[in-house]
């Protein structure tokens, strides 16, 4: 970030500064779109022939979304995050085991 | 780019015009990438419910098809980002390391 920044002889030291805390704000904002487009595609029906992610949209086209898909994407999405903390943790704790 | 890049501003008002512009930019150019994601997303999925046998043309029940499709992962979308973004705000209140996030 500094980096584009410092190609902005215009500004002065502390709103180069400002700049560059707000575009890494913008960037983790952006990162976390991004993850909710691969998630919302991850569990969205039909998707190649990979049977072992679970589906969610399970009503026809023609139907409206429904409460129980509603709270079966929020379990999904809960229990994804659940399984990255947890891989995290594991393996930190491996790293303090080594060290 | 270059009016935002190229000059020199004479006053402090102008470089926290120049600012602001800036931040917008990159607020408005971040939101166009997101609904090109989306646009992309719907495309890809919706194509595969509802062209399956693709002909000479969209028929209407095809068209039919894929405003409902449209409507339903538009609604799927929203319901993704309102767990998720819950999620994070919940982690981020109970100070558990979110960077695998």
């Amino acid at each position: 970030m500094s980096q584009a920044t410092q190609q902005m002889p215009q500004f002065d030291e502390a709103t180069r500064q400002e700049l560059s805390d707000f575009i890494e704000q913008e960037q983790a904002k952006a990162k976390i779109q991004s993850s909710v487009h691969e998630l919302t595609d991850k569990y969205w029906p039909g998707r190649g022939t990979d049977t072992s992610v679970p589906v969610c949209i399970t009503g026809s086209i023609s139907s409206k979304f429904s409460k129980s898909e509603a709270s079966c994407l929020e379990n999904c999405v809960d229990r994804f995050l659940d399984t990255s903390l947890y891989i995290v943790k594991q393996i930190e704790e491996q790293k303090s085991h080594l060290g | 780019m270059s009016s935002l890049f190229g000059s020199n501003p004479q006053t402090a008002s102008d470089m926290q015009k120049q600012k602001e512009q800036l931040k917008l930019q990159v607020q408005q150019e971040l939101a166009v990438a997101s609904a090109q994601q989306l646009i992309n997303k719907i495309t890809e999925n919706c194509f595969a419910k509802c062209v399956t046998r693709p002909s000479t043309s969209l028929g209407s029940s095809e068209e039919r098809c894929l405003t409902q499709c449209m409507t339903l992962y538009m609604a799927a979308f929203d319901q993704t980002s309102k767990s998720y973004v819950a999620r994070i705000s919940r982690e981020r209140s109970s100070q558990v390391p979110s960077n695998a996030l």
